[in-house]
């Protein structure tokens, strides 16, 4: 090619550059960027849930390493959490000796587990003190009550009063009595919770209620002899009840007492743990693909079902799932009427003139305020002034204990329904404007009244729209936590706020969320680390529950809408 | 046209209509009564919040007579408020009861000496008093209530306690004052001689035996005028300050000893700005300020400072307005950094210094006569010379909040400077809160502000995109995932920020950086390369999907990004950028900043500009952009010349909505940053918001006390502010969809 024709096919070629940029495409292609990292950070974010949630109920296999470190070996056994690479320079500042030549040095965290013998759940190690790695298959993990796991060996189990079983000789038999022990003792600890908290709750609340209606009968100078003495019969079959309880609680205690066994730690420490404390045992590293996945869906179904342990570390969430659906359903059923005959009353009766849509806007406008600012009216208009005034006409017997004065499931619903009004209202409103005139129009004139019309010809074409609202209102709602945090959430409600005992369901009592169960157990819980996984797997149980009912709210309008869509135009 | 119903009976017609109006009125009812609750969100805020900065008001009662025929040396009154203690010029203590006059208990403070020549309060709200007599004797006492229940109600008994005695001087004193510890008692008096003479009394506890025993050390103190002049001691014991009958000041530091081995001045000046005399002067609560009034009405406050260097001085912080009444007695409150003057002409003025105002001016009955505070602040008393027991009840449940407090720098008591603070929680019981909105108020703003900084880009760009150019099946699908986002609970983002995205961040510092420099660039230059792909492979990509394609290229940069992280920071940063920042650069790093929270909120926040934003774009009518289209302009001039000019009031409006959402946020706040209530723009160290500081407070504020009405003052900030950036929003919605209309 000679001079001339290069210089024109790079001119061109700058003509076809300048022209790329001139056009708009570079900025095109940013726009479109912006989509991309937005979706990504979306769908990153929700992966990231599930993976760190679902993963953490996986049995994940024990290494057991020593680690040698200026001439000292440390045996250790544990499950690897996390690996990073660190710069040499900022170990040898923390005082490392490292005798690598890289620049980067890998560091893993190890869950130990055994507090109570080693003082730490977690430890950072660097590899390369690493030697003799292993994954032996009689490794053994118990998850107990108190402590948190424990990992070592199993030696030998003694049945109470009964014949040790040694298990570096029956090692088969020991894991077996092992087992039947553990079985055996959940299935007790079981029917003791059943009656501390089924059979004893509801005699102390009858003793409670005993109490108040003395107090009652003493505010009001009604409290004579006879009385008294009726009383005085009600507590003592009461107590005679819960003596007899407590005689049979007792006998259960005793009955899982003594069952022991011996185990030895990595460092070769033995220690005797009582089998009343643990909850299950595995040997990770012995167990198939098959019964790993029994194993995960049990771990699973348990932190769906049960309660919470060691401060809400270790366990379910069950009661604070309860809590939650118990307060949106709560909320629902006050939001729901409130917001359509609001929504009803603003489209239909209302004079359509600037006052109505100065209100249709400060509606709109409310969903927009914080929501804290909601829990701030909460705690000061409806707990203290609202409960405070209830405390003193209905309840003066239990004063100065407070019973609608203090934070409460109640206020929480009602607050939240405050929160969640405009976004039924707006909703309906957006359905009752969709109906054409026409619709109401043909029915006014075959002689219905107003009401009629409204009842049987509006508001089921609106119900679509009315679904979608209430929907929406109920996953705002369930996701919302800091008004909560004001107006009635506790870190640990002992009882559920529905139970057996009169009157069933208990509005003054305080309950848990699952929202603030995740601010509280990841930002308030003295041991960060360990609940973490479990925080995840909140976190991501709350998004499906969320998600579940945001694709519902869709799913119900398109099928509704569907419904009446002939009517449309 | 017959109607219908007209087969139907007459009594079911007429139930018809009664059945519609009962719904009509129902509905009209309900409708209301839902309104009426969002108003009185609005009302009820503004109920618990307008007392902070209504004024307070006294109310005389009816005087009783006493059994005193003197004005008494020394008065206070008791917690309850219902018993006054008065000690007579003849040296006996009278308990008397403020309902009826009568004396509860009468005790001399020593029969043998008699009439005392002074009798001094150690400070307003310590209930001990010294008297001074003849002979130069000092005795102290404590006036201790107890509070039985006998037969159910409540009895308040007075006991006269005597803790010390010693000899200060062998003449007579003009002046004293004192200040006692569990530690020590120190004691200064001016003698009629016009010499100074002090004493510190040293306990020691022998942490054996638990015995305590007492040391005296003398205070030698330099020659200063006595006649006229006042002395006050610190709360510390450390400061004495002399203000002589001009107003003219010395501080003596009692710990340090000059070179004559007296006590050291170290710092003296003038109180007054006009020259007057020295009108009267007192310690407020605390024990750190000091009050003092001239002839000429002026009255200021003063507390020691450091100095740059390493001296101190008695700075005068600020002076209050009086009307040009010179204050003849000032009454500090026992609780609160408040005080109460009485002026020569009859007027009772209550001041605030903390607030710097005002709180009353109003002129009742007063006189010269010795008046006193009850602790609770509720009830003025003031014994008459004739023997008359006047009282006042004081309506002042807020006097600590101004304006200026609020947002103004203030001046606290042992700061160096005035400043911007918020602290609200007392550590003991003469702490000065420190209520200033103004550090909140910064936080909120800037917190909104670097989420605003990472979501209106991208919620904007992406808006444009999905909105004008993406393919309609991919916007389809696009559109409800982000709108999912919205639904995903702040409490999850606020989670995910605080244990792992902050640790991260920090981590990967230098990543992070990259990776918002090289996205931009890595896109460009992709989009560069793809054009100059043979148009048989450009074509095989739909138009509309750059967003798709693009997927696989946004996660390539991010991971070179991180992968390239150890390696960058080790040549750049000497293998750690965050101690580079902070060491090279000087600029503090917190762990939870502001750059997670504007991450974290970002995609909080993503989703409400995003949906308001596309659908203003998508609503542009079509044949706007097609006329411009078929004139030759590309689609990108198109989208910039006609599109984004019409719908720029519905992306505005997006914006805002997102602020306000920014602006309100709690969960993320309150989990993602530190809460420190810092004034620092710095991206890299955190923030308290008004909307995380009420969560973290309001649930430990004691109701209707000043600092929980200030937290309903931040929840009305809060709820104006989005409330009308909201309105706005709104407003400039509707005025589109007419714009929209009559295109």
């Amino acid at each position: 090619m000679d001079k001339q024709q290069y210089q024109d096919i790079h001119a061109t070629n700058r003509g076809r550059q300048q022209g790329w940029l001139r056009s708009g495409e570079p900025m095109i292609w940013l726009n479109a960027a912006a989509v991309s990292v937005s979706i990504i950070a979306v769908v990153g974010l929700l992966l990231l849930l599930a993976v760190r949630g679902l993963g953490h109920f996986w049995p994940a296999d024990v290494l057991s390493v020593d680690v040698e470190y200026q001439g000292q070996t440390r045996a250790l056994l544990g499950e690897v959490v996390e690996q990073v690479e660190v710069s040499g320079e900022q170990l040898r500042e923390a005082g490392f000796e490292l005798s690598g030549p890289g620049p980067f040095y890998q560091r893993t965290l190890l869950k130990q587990g055994n507090r109570d013998a080693l003082g730490t759940d977690f430890v950072w190690l660097i590899d390369e003190q690493f030697a003799n790695l292993a994954w032996p298959e009689d490794v053994m993990v118990l998850e107990r009550l108190e402590w948190g796991n424990f990992y070592g060996y199993l030696r030998s189990v003694t049945p109470r009063g009964g014949p040790t079983v040694d298990a570096t000789e029956e090692a088969q038999r020991a894991w077996e009595t092992l087992q039947a022990l553990i079985a055996e003792t959940v299935s007790v600890r079981e029917n003791i919770r059943e009656i501390e908290q089924g059979a004893i709750g509801a005699i102390n609340h009858e003793l409670e209620r005993l109490r108040l209606r003395e107090r009652g009968l003493e505010m009001r100078g009604e409290l004579d002899a006879v009385a008294q003495a009726e009383l005085a019969e009600e507590r003592a079959t009461l107590d005679a009840r819960f003596s007899s309880l407590q005689d049979e609680l007792n006998a259960l205690y005793e009955s899982i007492r003594g069952h022991h066994i011996e185990a030895e730690l990595a460092n070769g420490q033995r220690r005797q743990l009582p089998i009343a404390q643990i909850v299950r045992a595995y040997q990770p590293n012995a167990l198939g693909p098959v019964e790993k996945l029994g194993l995960y869906a049990e771990r699973l179904w348990e932190f769906l079902s049960d309660e919470p342990r060691e401060a809400n570390t270790e366990g379910g969430v069950f009661p604070a799932m309860f809590g939650t659906v118990l307060m949106v359903i709560l909320m629902s059923i006050i939001v729901t009427p409130f917001g359509v005959v609001a929504a009803v009353y603003l489209r239909e009766y209302a004079s359509q003139g600037l006052v109505t849509r100065t209100i249709r806007v400060a509606v709109n406008n409310l969903a927009g305020v914080p929501s804290i600012v909601y829990g701030v009216f909460g705690l000061g208009f409806f707990v203290y002034f609202v409960g405070g005034e209830l405390d003193q006409l209905f309840f003066p017997e239990s004063l100065p204990r407070p019973t609608f004065g203090t934070p409460g499931l109640m206020w929480a619903s009602l607050t939240l329904a405050l929160l969640t009004l405009p976004v039924v209202i707006v909703a309906t409103e957006e359905g009752l404007t969709r109906i054409p005139k026409a619709v109401r129009e043909g029915s006014l004139a075959l002689g219905a009244t107003r009401a009629e019309t409204l009842w049987r010809v509006v508001l089921p074409m609106a119900s679509p729209a009315m679904m979608t609202g209430l929907i929406l209102a109920v996953a705002r709602a369930a996701g919302e936590v800091a008004p909560l945090m004001l107006v009635g959430v506790v870190k640990l409600a002992p009882t559920l706020p529905l139970d057996g005992n009169y009157p069933f369901l208990h509005l003054d009592q305080k309950f848990m969320h699952l929202g603030f169960h995740i601010y509280d157990v990841g930002f308030q819980s003295p041991n960060v680390e360990a609940a973490r996984p479990l925080v995840y797997a909140t976190a991501f149980l709350l998004v499906v529950i969320i998600a579940l009912l945001n694709l519902a709210a869709v799913s119900l309008r398109n099928r509704l809408r569907e419904r009446y869509k002939s009517l449309e135009h | 046209m017959s109607s219908l119903t007209e087969h139907l009976s007459p009594r079911t017609n007429q139930w018809r209509r009664i059945k519609d109006r009962i719904a009509t009125v129902s509905v009209t009812a309900g409708g209301a009564g839902v309104l009426f609750a969002i108003l009185l969100i609005f009302f009820y805020l503004l109920y618990e919040v307008v007392p902070l900065f209504s004024g307070a008001s006294v109310e005389a009662r009816e005087p009783v007579a006493t059994s005193l025929r003197s004005a008494p040396m020394y008065l206070a009154v008791e917690e309850q408020g219902e018993l006054a203690l008065a000690v007579s010029g003849q040296g006996v203590a009278h308990f008397l009861r403020l309902s009826d006059g009568s004396t509860v208990l009468r005790e001399a403070l020593d029969p043998a000496l008699g009439s005392p020549d002074l009798v001094v309060a150690e400070s307003a709200e310590s209930r001990l008093f010294a008297a001074a007599w003849r002979n130069g004797e000092i005795a102290l006492f404590r006036h201790q209530y107890r509070l039985p229940y006998p037969g159910g109600e409540q009895v308040v008994t007075p006991r006269l306690e005597s803790v010390e005695r010693l000899q200060l001087a062998e003449e007579p004193l003009v002046s004293l004052t004192f200040a006692n510890t569990d530690d020590a008692l120190v004691l200064v008096g001016g003698t009629r001689s016009g010499a100074w003479v002090g004493v510190r009394v040293v306990r020691e506890e022998n942490f054996l035996s638990g015995e305590v025993t007492t040391r005296v050390e003398s205070l030698p103190l330099p020659a200063m005028p006595v006649q006229g002049a006042a002395i006050h001691l610190s709360g510390d014991q450390r400061w004495l300050y002399h203000v002589d009958a001009t107003g003219a000041f010395s501080v003596l530091d009692l710990q340090a000893r000059d070179a004559s081995g007296l006590a050291a001045v170290v710092s003296r000046g003038g109180l007054f700005q006009e020259p007057g005399r020295l009108q009267t002067s007192t310690m407020l609560l605390g024990g750190i300020s000091l009050l003092a009034s001239s002839d000429r009405g002026e009255l200021v406050q003063a507390f020691m400072v450091r100095d740059p260097g390493e001296g101190h001085r008695l700075q005068r912080i600020r002076s209050f307005d009086t009307d040009g009444v010179p204050a003849q007695q000032l009454v500090p409150e026992h609780r609160r950094k408040g005080f109460l003057s009485l002026g020569s002409d009859d007027t009772l003025q209550i001041f605030h210094t903390t607030a710097h105002r005002r709180v009353l001016n109003e002129t009742i009955a007063t006189g010269a006569a010795p008046a006193a505070i009850a602790p609770r602040g509720d009830l003025l008393v003031q014994l008459q010379a004739d023997g008359q027991l006047h009282s006042w009840e004081l309506h002042n449940k807020h006097p600590d909040i101004s304006w200026t407090a609020l947002w103004d720098e203030v001046w606290y008591e042992s700061y160096d400077e005035p400043a911007h603070i918020w602290q609200s929680s007392a550590s003991d019981n003469d702490f000065e809160p420190k209520l200033s909105f103004a550090p909140l108020a910064f936080g909120t703003l800037k917190a909104a502000f670097y989420t605003m900084l990472i979501a209106a880009p991208l919620a904007i760009c992406g808006a444009i995109y999905t909105a004008y150019f993406m393919a309609p099946a991919l916007r389809r699908k696009i559109k409800p995932l982000v709108e999912l986002m919205e639904a995903l609970p702040t409490v999850i983002l606020g989670f995910l920020a605080g244990l792992w995205l902050a640790p991260l961040v920090e981590d990967k510092l230098t990543a992070v950086v990259t990776l918002l420099l090289a996205m931009p660039v890595g896109v460009l230059l992709f989009a560069f390369l793809w054009s100059r792909l043979p148009l048989s492979v450009r074509a095989r990509v739909p138009e509309g999907w750059h967003a798709a394609v693009l997927v696989p290229v946004v996660i390539f940069i991010g991971y070179v990004s991180f992968a390239g992280n150890d390696a960058l920071e080790l040549w750049l940063f000497g293998g750690d950028m965050r101690r580079w920042v902070t060491n090279e650069l000087g600029i503090p790093f917190d762990q939870r900043n502001s750059l997670v929270v504007g991450i974290a909120m970002g995609m909080a926040v993503i989703p409400t500009i995003f949906s308001i934003a596309e659908d203003a774009i998508f609503s542009v009518p079509r044949h706007l952009s097609y006329g411009s289209l078929a004139l030759g302009a590309t689609p990108w001039q198109t989208l910039v010349g006609v599109v984004l000019p019409t719908a720029s009031p519905g992306i505005f409006s997006g914006l805002m909505i997102g602020l306000g959402r920014a602006v309100g946020e709690t969960m993320i706040v309150l989990m993602a940053t530190g809460n420190t209530p810092i004034m620092d723009a710095n991206i890299f160290e955190g923030m308290r918001t008004l909307s995380a500081n009420i969560a973290v407070e309001i649930p430990e504020a004691e109701v209707d006390s000043t600092h929980y009405r200030v937290l309903f003052l931040a929840a009305f900030v809060l709820f104006l502010f989005t409330f009308v950036v909201n309105t706005a929003a709104e407003i400039v919605r509707q005025r589109l969809r007419i714009k929209y209309g009559s295109l």
